[in-house]
């Protein structure tokens, strides 16, 4: 176990730094820097550009540059946007609840929903239940974010008037920012109303959020469902006439979850892509909303910092279901 | 029956007269389209920077609302000595300043204030000039760098601004928002406590609203300032709800979740003007789109060649196409609503006969090839560049003109019709002071002619250039007037650019929104704004 943590642990080190490589570089292929995103139309003489460039460091040599954003990433010092000077770690820590709030609603809801739906097809193989979870996961699987998102606006806001549209809480109410996390800051504020008002704005951004997620782990499920329930063991289990039920519930499952399992932690990256998406259509105030914005003014150190700290929180994650992954698979665990 | 409604109405007479039901507090919604940079207009150039820290700040003098008119603010009355170069501003007494958790404020607003601000923004040796990043994008594309001699205060309540050269419109200049004034006394208590970036995120400001929190991509929420010279604000509070996506903006005003939005998408205007709850307001906006000739290069060196091409383009068909209704076909090269605008002006008709008589008498019979450069983003001038240049290109056919669309990402874009480097190319232009110097001189006048200049057509022509230069030099509206107006018939016959449209500006606000006025400077304003209940 301790020789498998430390070969992912040695492997993390270039993924690392290659991710910073690809962040600084990427970024600066695309046109148009800081300065003039600032300026617009306004023309400005060539010298006083030059100096508002050199006020943000944009005109050292490239190299130097990245040597300096790489010494500043392992001192812990991620730089300060160039748009709002705030730094940048600062602005991703007070951004970062939110939309961890969003994702862990959506997996959870994606979980609930899909795990029984994709388990139940594969005992009703066959069946219409078994061609509407189907059909219906293609369908998400499918879905365009964009679309999709304001479709349930359109219906559930507009028309029917049941959810509010975009935001985390309504105007109405304020409440002070203690963990980040909406649902819990709602409650440990003096506003009678607000933690329900805080759930009503969720439930939207998490369907919208949870969807493809949803979809996934139901096809997972099934057809992971459907593969042990044809090995050997489970006919011995059959034939020495145990209850159907136990069966599926304690035999089958627990074996058929393992791939799921990894499937779900893949889907957190997944999930923060969806986000960007996701969280620009809601007004949701996260990361993946401060990304798009940092695009369009070419906020370098903002971007940088914002991929590495994702890509960072990725890796986590993954490590994290390798282990879960052992601990469910004592197969993988000795086989090292 | 009737005793349920005289019930109801002796309950609700209570009610009325209860205090707890008068105290509701008026709270505005407007549902803006993006998060402010920070809290210094000095610091920024975007719209959404400038509609956030209004409530807060102000300048010296400020736009009428709903006008472009200047008129007094923080300085109450100010006189141009004779030469033009010495302006001397008397500053109004009694201005309180804003306070926060930490920061109270010892004194009033003064002279020092503006010399504060001025200086932070003009003296890179000045401590605070490098805080938060520095830039002052605008201070410097005013050219104030190059225009200012010395800001200097001669007692508490009088400021004096010496010119290098006489610039009429220079106070117009400053009732623009990066000359917004903020205070001496909170940057030397904030670098005192080594934490002078605050200056710009936790503001401190004279205006009618002070800021309460701000929550990055989520709101900006004011409070009205009780203690504002103008007297306390209608609204109670004032929250800016951050929804960029302009369907989900328009979703919330139906439901009420905000009181009105700027930037509508142009698909759901028929929806909004049909909504008995909502009010459409329209106006045409400050600006100009248009195609200018590079006049540098060959063959639109020639007038006749410019003429021709103004003559050949059926602008209408682009303003419906377009603009599809949110557009009027533009003539001058300043809209409308700015003073000066010269209604004799006589427009190029539509006529690709004449047209290609011009062009063979130019020595063009069978036309030419050019490039047309066109824009790859969408402006308020421009909704979608590309389609405006396949109709110009169409046209220009009809004539044996073959136009390559050419484009680039935008900052590239702009660069290189800076630099000259296009035939034909669009662009446009949104005024920010309403003076006609702000679009006849910066955009058509010698000085911007040069490589890297904001004068994309390149045209130099010295008896336009004498016109608009004097323009600037004189002191009296009346004359500059007609020095305007006589420039625009010169630019009209000299062409070199096809005036194409000046855009409308849609804004739709919800009923119960009570004297809410349209900027031509496409500013959101609040004070003087009140709710119906």
């Amino acid at each position: 176990m301790l020789k498998f943590l430390l070969t992912r642990f040695a492997v993390l080190v270039p993924t690392f730094l290659g991710v910073t490589l690809l962040a600084f570089f990427l970024i600066r292929l695309v046109p148009g820097d800081p300065v003039e995103v600032r300026l617009g139309e306004r023309g400005i003489s060539a010298e006083r550009l030059e100096e508002m460039r050199a006020q943000l460091g944009l005109d050292r040599p490239l190299l130097e540059q990245y040597l300096d954003y790489l010494g500043g990433v392992l001192t812990g010092d991620l730089g300060r946007s160039v748009v709002t000077q705030n730094p940048v770690l600062e602005e991703f820590l007070t951004l970062f609840p939110a939309t961890v709030e969003l994702a862990l609603c959506a997996i959870l809801f994606a979980v609930i929903i899909g795990l029984p739906a994709g388990m139940i097809a594969a005992v009703k193989r066959g069946t219409a239940f078994d061609h509407v979870v189907m059909g219906g996961s293609l369908t998400g699987y499918s879905m365009p974010i964009f679309w999709w998102g304001l479709l349930l606006i359109l219906l559930f806001s507009v028309t029917l008037g049941w959810t509010p549209v975009s935001g985390r809480l309504s105007a109405l109410y304020w409440v002070e920012p203690v963990t980040g996390f909406m649902l819990i800051d709602s409650l440990l504020s003096e506003e009678p109303g607000a933690f329900g008002d805080a759930l009503h704005h969720l439930i939207l951004p998490t369907i919208v959020l949870g969807t493809i997620p949803l979809a996934v782990i139901a096809r997972m499920t099934r057809s992971s469902m459907l593969e042990v329930l044809g090995e050997d063991y489970i006919r011995t289990a059959r034939a020495k006439g145990l209850a159907r039920a136990r069966i599926i519930g304690l035999h089958a499952l627990r074996n058929a979850l393992i791939p799921v399992v990894t499937v779900i932690g893949l889907q957190i990256g997944v999930l923060l892509g969806g986000a960007i998406l996701t969280e620009t259509i809601f007004s949701w105030p996260g990361i993946g909303k401060w990304l798009v914005e940092s695009i369009n003014r070419r906020d370098y150190p903002a971007l940088q910092g914002g991929v590495l700290l994702i890509a960072t929180v990725v890796m986590a994650v993954n490590l994290l279901v390798d282990l879960l992954y052992g601990i469910l698979n004592p197969r993988i665990r000795h086989g090292r | 029956m009737r005793a349920l409604l005289l019930g109801t109405v002796v309950l609700s007479a209570l009610m009325v007269g209860h205090p707890a039901a008068q105290a509701a507090p008026k709270t505005l919604v407007y549902c803006s389209e993006g998060s402010p940079e920070n809290f210094n207009a000095a610091l920024n150039t975007t719209g959404t920077t400038f509609d956030a820290n209004r409530p807060i700040a102000e300048g010296l003098v400020a736009f009428e609302r709903g006008k472009t008119n200047v008129q007094p603010a923080l300085a109450e009355r100010w006189e141009v000595s004779d030469d033009g170069l010495t302006y001397t501003f008397h500053l109004r007494r009694g201005v309180k300043w804003h306070s926060n958790k930490d920061f109270k404020p010892s004194r009033d607003f003064n002279a020092d204030d503006v010399v504060f601000s001025f200086h932070r923004q003009w003296k890179p040796e000045h401590p605070y000039y490098p805080v938060s990043g520095g830039g002052y994008a605008y201070f410097k594309s005013q050219g104030l760098a190059d225009l200012l001699e010395s800001v200097e205060k001669v007692d508490d309540h009088t400021v004096v601004f010496r010119l290098k050269h006489p610039e009429t419109p220079f106070v117009a200049t400053l009732g623009m928002d990066f000359a917004n004034i903020q205070s001496a006394e909170y940057a030397d208590f904030l670098a005192k406590k080594g934490a002078k970036e605050r200056i710009d995120q936790d503001p401190i400001g004279t205006g009618p609203f002070f800021l309460q929190v701000y929550q990055k991509d989520a709101q900006v929420r004011y409070r009205a300032f009780p203690d504002y010279w103008g007297g306390k604000a209608a609204l109670d509070s004032l929250v800016f709800s951050i929804t960029p996506d302009a369907a989900v903006r328009y979703a919330k005003l139906q439901r009420g979740e905000c009181h009105l939005m700027p930037y509508p998408n142009p698909p759901d205007l028929a929806a909004m003007k049909a909504d008995p709850a909502i009010n459409l307001l329209q106006q045409e906006g400050l600006n100009i789109g248009y195609m200018a000739l590079n006049t540098q290069k060959k063959p639109f060196d020639d007038v006749r060649v410019r003429r021709a091409i103004n003559m050949a383009i059926d602008r209408q068909a682009i303003i419906d196409n377009v603009f599809q209704g949110s557009g009027v076909v533009a003539k001058n090269p300043i809209p409308p609503t700015i003073w000066s605008y010269n209604e004799q002006v006589q427009d190029y008709e539509f006529d690709p006969e004449k047209a290609k008589a011009l062009l063979a008498e130019a020595g063009f019979p069978d036309g030419f090839q050019t490039d047309l450069y066109a824009m790859p983003v969408q402006r308020p001038y421009n909704p979608n560049a590309r389609r405006m240049a396949e109709l110009i290109q169409a046209d220009l056919a009809k004539i044996g003109v073959k136009a390559d669309i050419v484009s680039f990402e935008w900052g590239e874009y702009r660069k290189r019709i800076q630099n000259g480097d296009h035939g034909m190319a669009l662009f446009g232009w949104t005024g920010d002071n309403g003076d006609p110097d702000n679009f006849m001189h910066t955009l058509l006048g010698c000085a911007g002619a040069v490589p890297g200049g904001s004068n994309i057509a390149k045209w130099c022509h010295k008896p336009y250039d004498d016109l608009v230069t004097e323009a600037k030099r004189v002191p009296d509206q009346a004359e500059r007037a007609k020095l305007y107006a006589e420039a625009q018939r010169i630019f009209k016959e000299e062409a070199p650019w096809v005036t194409i449209a000046h855009s409308i500006v849609f804004e739709p606000v919800r009923k119960e929104v009570v004297d809410y006025k349209q900027s031509p400077f496409n500013r959101h304003e609040f004070y003087g704004v009140d709710l119906k209940q």
